[in-house]
């Protein structure tokens, strides 16, 4: 129980140096406070990220990036190693689902490579990844991907567990970012 | 940290749950089902009604009730209260109320609830126990056993909802709050609030203690699992509350609630362990040597030009073994042991020398001093033992020799196994290698701009090399002009092949010539490493510029490319090696000769000096040996031979990377400010690394390694310390001056080709050697065999003096042509069965993966027509006559809806503790109705229900699968 509780102290410590000015010590009113998405991206876990935008989009509950302190631990959470592997599969989905219809569509997997790749690759080279990726991650035939597929793909890769979305905490912070929810 | 977020009061409404309870006290659980069951039709009825009266009335007594009970043990009510909190406003209606009001109370408030009921039902589900299962299943039809409690309302309510899921959570959730509003309903009417408390505490029967266990249980689970479920946090939060309130109350009713602290500690556990394998990894990793800068090397230049370095790594720890053996058994147990310097002839520099023996020129000819060193053959003494402690170095030096060979063919022999095993193809095996690319291939440990930038370029690296791949695949052609261009390619390389051949040849026969003359000029001494070097420099532009033409693929180009540059490598090592034999065969002549003329001269001196003192007893003094005549000791000089080319080899391509690359990049780089054209991008440009030649000078250069280590000792080292300097010399050359490959393509998984090339040269290389060892007699004045007829002679010395003597007779035997014919025999048998073995195994793997693709196909094409089928199948049976209660299917479609997403998600969490909630969470982020569709369609029921809007069949048959993989 202490532990759990010096770890959320921590976490949220963590959140209120992002913004000291937003963020206070004092819960009990029950404020409602959100951090823009601009500052949590300075953090050393995600601001080396090319996804890091999107990861912040969709951990906030107003989809636009502002995170509740809810919100941050959820992240956290779900990013953090020992979550398992079906919910980093759901985020994942979400983080690469750009436009939020539920699908990876080629327009979503364009900016994903965008992304990856830093725009450095040429457009028709762009084309043929998406084109291949689409068709080979693609079961149902409808050129998008829905959760199913991606779960699929992503079940049989043999190291997104390790390194997929796995912790962000980075080797030089090292600081441990876990979620006190599991004490009883 | 939940202590910021204050728990709503549930107090006032606890006392409801309680009830139930009491009621039931005698009946089982199943019974308590019953009941329910038969009284719920009637409250069905009148919901809407009462509903707001009830409410009212529950908040009342349940205030009075909690304040009287004040700090009455805990009892199922608090719990309950704490879990139903959240429709707190529900709870007092369901107690009088039970089932049916909810549903349409319900609805107004649940829209906010829906989470926290949602949880509630998780965490109940044991509770509803087989009325749920049922219900899940048939939810539409008769909603089981529960039935009319959830069941109408449920339906209707689902109709209404819109956002499915929630629709059928919050379904759920009413069920078992029905349940337990049932029981408290029950109570209620039974007796008095009062009472009722004590009674349940003082009797909880068989079957409510199980009950409760397992909810406890349940919750206990829920809590465990929470973090794994894609809520957010606020719902998580109160989930857990509930949860643990439950657990806290009940745990210490029922006499257990030990193990929260064993969880927290292995929790805590697991998380250390993580830590540490992660932790370790690392430290593996960072053991590995120069891993960082081959790690560098192949995210800027792909994965081919990082094969290179890999494999020099590799081979820079062999030649590592090879030096420790060859240093720890002859060199250094020499110089610690052996004569010194000066001591005798073969280790002093000879009297005509002395003069010159440390010009500068002289040593770099490893002449000199030099010669006259450990380095050298020539300087080891013939002595059967050394030192104290009785070392045998001939022994040792010549075990060495051979177990070079040994210990080299083992290791290369293993490391291709290994590769074949781990690699296997080339490849492109996978089946998502794009989509794996895609979605898995950023580190998000990454938290360092420069690892980020690496891995930016490793990713777009590695993206490069597929699409290479597969554009290669893409590409069709016009067969016969490319196969005409091949033959072509071919032709033209064997003729320069074959003329490099012999232009070798004849400068080895000149140098030979050379030998005999004294006034040479420097171009004529050099000539042979000169002509060498430049063949090499010339020769692997001019086949790669020739192969243009043939248009392979880069990674069979680049496999082409190497064998062809191996064979003019072979070719002129070859070459070479025939004009070293020469070399030796006539320097056999002249020590015979010598070896006479010095036998003689000895006789000489000793008589001259008998003559002269006139006095035969007295020993003359020992000549000096620096005076003693020589014989040319054939065995230093090929030794010297080799570590001259080893060491201009070493030369030639650190120069060549420092003009050809390095300074290249330099003018390319400072004069494209002020040239006329752009340096960068046109003529000269910046060079590529070349993999193919600096491969194959590795494996060349290793070649005469062990060719040369028998004859000259220090050649291991000079190599290792070649290899060494070239890793980072090279390292640093390929990240400051080269530019990528224009097609940056994947090197085959294993590097078999070169161990391949490796293993062809090793053998190459023994068989000299172990020509020279077998059959040329040593020479009679230098080295550790001098004095024997044939270098092998030291083991029969050995076996004859040093082992007893019924060794040396099975070695006799074992040396038998009768013994050891059956035994090659015997392995050749053995190597053809586990060839074909091996192959057969091979034909089962390929086997294998055609049908994993086919299985693969066939799904792919299974899950495409699916829809189309099933679209077909739809406008059949809207055709069909009999389907007159096809009109009400349109608007029963909306209500399948919600119901098929949602029923995984009750499924899942149910069966598994993990319980992630997979369908709910894609509809969490935003609900998209119209895209629906075709994810909850797994391909399974297809056959069985063709028309999804046909009727109920297909409908509930496709909901209780499992959520589509």
């Amino acid at each position: 129980m202490t532990n759990a509780d010096s770890s959320s102290f921590r976490l949220h410590g963590r959140y209120r140096e992002l913004a000291p000015h937003l963020v206070p010590l004092d819960y009990t009113n029950n404020p409602d406070i959100r951090v823009p998405p601009t500052l949590i991206v300075t953090m050393p876990e995600l601001k080396e990220n090319p996804f890091r935008d999107r990861i912040v989009e969709t951990f906030s509950e107003d989809g636009h990036g502002n995170l509740s302190f809810n919100d941050f631990v959820d992240m956290f959470s779900a990013l953090c190693e020992t979550s398992p592997r079906e919910l980093k599969t759901i985020y994942a989905f979400k983080i690469y689902d750009f436009n939020r219809d539920n699908f990876i569509c080629k327009e979503d997997l364009k900016k994903t490579l965008n992304k990856l790749t830093k725009g450095e690759l040429s457009p028709e080279e762009v084309l043929l990844v998406c084109d291949k990726s689409m068709e080979e991650a693609d079961l149902d035939g409808d050129s998008k991907l829905s959760f199913s597929d991606f779960e699929n793909m992503v079940s049989k890769a043999p190291d997104f567990l390790r390194y997929g979305s796995t912790s962000s905490t980075t080797k030089r912070g090292g600081k441990s970012t876990w979620l006190p929810l599991h004490n009883i | 940290m939940y202590c910021t977020y204050p728990t709503t009061h549930v107090e006032s409404v606890t006392c409801g749950s309680r009830h139930s309870d009491g009621a039931v006290r005698y009946l089982s659980w199943v019974l308590v089902v019953e009941i329910e069951v038969d009284s719920d039709p009637s409250g069905s009825d009148d919901e809407g009604t009462q509903r707001r009266p009830n409410r009212r009335q529950g908040a009342g007594r349940g205030g009075a009730k909690g304040r009287g009970r004040g700090k009455k043990p805990p009892s199922e009510d608090e719990d309950e209260d704490e879990e139903d909190e959240a429709p707190r406003g529900r709870r007092p209606a369901n107690k009088k109320k039970p089932a049916k009001k909810h549903g349409g109370g319900d609805e107004d408030e649940s829209e906010d609830e829906a989470p926290k009921r949602k949880r509630k039902g998780a965490a109940n589900r044991k509770k509803g126990g087989k009325a749920q299962d049922s219900d899940e299943e048939d939810n539409d039809v008769g909603k089981g056993k529960k039935g009319k409690k959830g069941g109408g309302r449920k339906g209707g309510k689902e109709a209404e909802d819109s956002k499915g899921k929630k629709g059928d959570a919050k379904g759920k959730d009413k069920g078992k709050d029905n349940d337990k509003d049932k029981k408290k309903k029950k109570k209620d009417d039974s007796s008095s609030d009062s009472n009722s408390d004590s009674d349940e505490e003082e009797s909880l029967s068989e079957g409510e203690m199980a009950r409760l266990m397992e909810e406890v249980e349940e919750k206990k689970k829920l809590i465990a699992t929470i973090r794994n479920k894609p809520w957010r946090m606020k719902r998580r939060l109160l989930n857990l509350k509930e949860a643990q309130g439950f657990v806290d109350k009940f745990e210490g009713a029922l006499g257990k609630g030990k193990g929260r602290k064993w969880f927290a500690y292995k929790v805590m556990m697991k998380k250390k362990w993580i830590k540490f394998q992660r932790d370790f990894e690392n430290f593996r990793t960072a053991c590995i040597p120069w891993e960082r800068k081959i790690k560098e090397v192949e995210s800027h230049f792909g994965s081919s030009v990082a094969s290179y370095f890999i494999f020099l790594r590799w081979m820079y720890g062999m030649n590592l073994v090879l030096f420790g053996f060859t240093f720890g058994l002859v060199v250094i147990p020499e110089v610690l042991m052996g004569l010194p310097y000066g001591s005798i002839p073969r280790k002093t520099v000879p009297r005509a020398e002395q003069a010159t023996a440390q010009d500068y020129s002289v040593l770099m000819d490893f002449q000199g001093y030099c010669k006259y060193s450990v380095l050298f053959y020539g300087f080891y003494n013939n002595q059967r033992t050394i030192g104290l402690l009785k070392f045998r170095l001939p022994l040792s030096y010549l075990m060495v020799g051979i177990g070079t060979f040994g210990y080299s063919l083992m290791v290369v022999i293993r490391t291709m196994a290994k590769n074949a095993d781990v690699g296997g193809g080339d490849g492109d095996e996978g089946e998502f290698t794009f989509a794996w690319k895609m979605f898995t291939s950023w580190d998000y440990l990454i938290g360092n701009s420069e690892t980020a930038d690496n891995k930016y370029a490793s990713i777009t690296t590695s993206f490069k090399e597929s699409i290479v791949d597969e554009q290669e695949n893409q590409k069709d052609e016009n067969i016969h002009l490319r196969r005409f261009l091949r033959v072509m390619a071919n032709f033209l390389i064997t003729c320069s092949l074959g003329g490099s051949g012999y232009l070798i040849y004849f400068v080895v026969k000149r140098s030979q010539e050379f030998a005999n003359r004294t006034d040479l000029s420097w171009y004529e001494k050099n000539e042979l490493e000169l002509i060498m070097s430049l063949l090499g420099l010339v020769c692997p532009p001019l086949f790669e510029t020739i192969a243009e033409m043939e248009d392979y693929h880069p990674r069979i180009a680049l496999k082409w490319q190497l064998g062809r540059i191996f064979a003019l490598f072979l070719g002129n090592l070859y070459t070479f090696l025939f004009a070293l034999f020469d070399e030796v065969n006539t320097k056999l002549e002249e020590e015979d000769s010598i070896k006479n003329a010095s036998l003689w001269a000895m006789k000489e001196y000793y008589a001259n000096y008998t003559f002269m003192i006139n006095d035969t007893d007295s020993t003359p003094p020992p000549m000096n040996p620096a005076d003693i005549i020589r014989g040319p000791c054939w065995e230093t000089a090929v030794g010297i031979e080799f570590v001259k080319l080893t060491v201009s080899d070493i030369q030639v391509s650190y120069l060549t990377i420092l003009i050809g690359d390095f300074a290249r990049a330099v003018i390319v780089r400072f004069l494209n400010y002020c040239w006329c054209w752009d340096l960068e991008a046109g003529f000269p440009s910046y060079g590529e690394f070349d993999i193919s030649g600096n491969v194959l000078g590795l494996v060349f250069n290793q070649g005469m390694i062990w060719m040369g280590a028998f004859y000259a000792p220090g050649l291991v080292g000079i190599n290792v310390l070649r290899l060494l300097s070239s890793m980072y010399y090279q390292c640093w050359a390929v990240m400051a001056t080269n530019v990528p490959h224009e097609r940056v393509f994947k090197a085959s998984k294993s590097n078999n080709f070169y161990m391949g090339l490796l293993l062809l040269i090793l053998f190459l290389s023994l068989l000299p050697v172990v020509y020279t060892i077998m059959t040329l007699p040593p020479s009679f004045d230098c080295g550790p065999f001098s004095g024997k007829a044939k270098m092998f002679d030291v083991i029969m010395e050995t076996i004859d003096l040093d082992l007893p003597a019924f060794l040396g007779t099975i070695f006799s035997y074992a040396a038998n042509p009768g013994l050891i014919i059956p035994a090659v025999l015997l392995m050749v048998l053995a190597i053809y069965y586990l060839n074909s073995v091996s192959e057969a195994y091979q034909n089962a793997n390929m086997e294998l993966k055609k049908k994993m693709q086919m299985a693969r196909d066939e799904e792919k094409n299974r899950r495409n027509n699916t829809d189309s089928t099933n679209q077909v199948m739809k406008d059949l049976e809207d055709l069909l006559p009999n389907r007159s209660f096809m009109p009400p299917a349109p608007p029963s479609k909306p209500e399948k809806m919600p119901e098929l997403e949602a029923k995984p998600t009750k499924t899942k969490p149910g069966s598994a503790g993990r319980g992630v909630n997979l369908q709910r969470d894609v509809t969490l982020a935003s609900p998209n109705p119209n895209a629906r569709g075709p994810v909850s369609r797994p391909p399974g029921p297809r056959g069985a229900g063709p028309a999804p809007g046909a009727g109920p069949g297909p409908g509930r048959g496709r909901g209780r699968g499992p959520p589509p993989r």
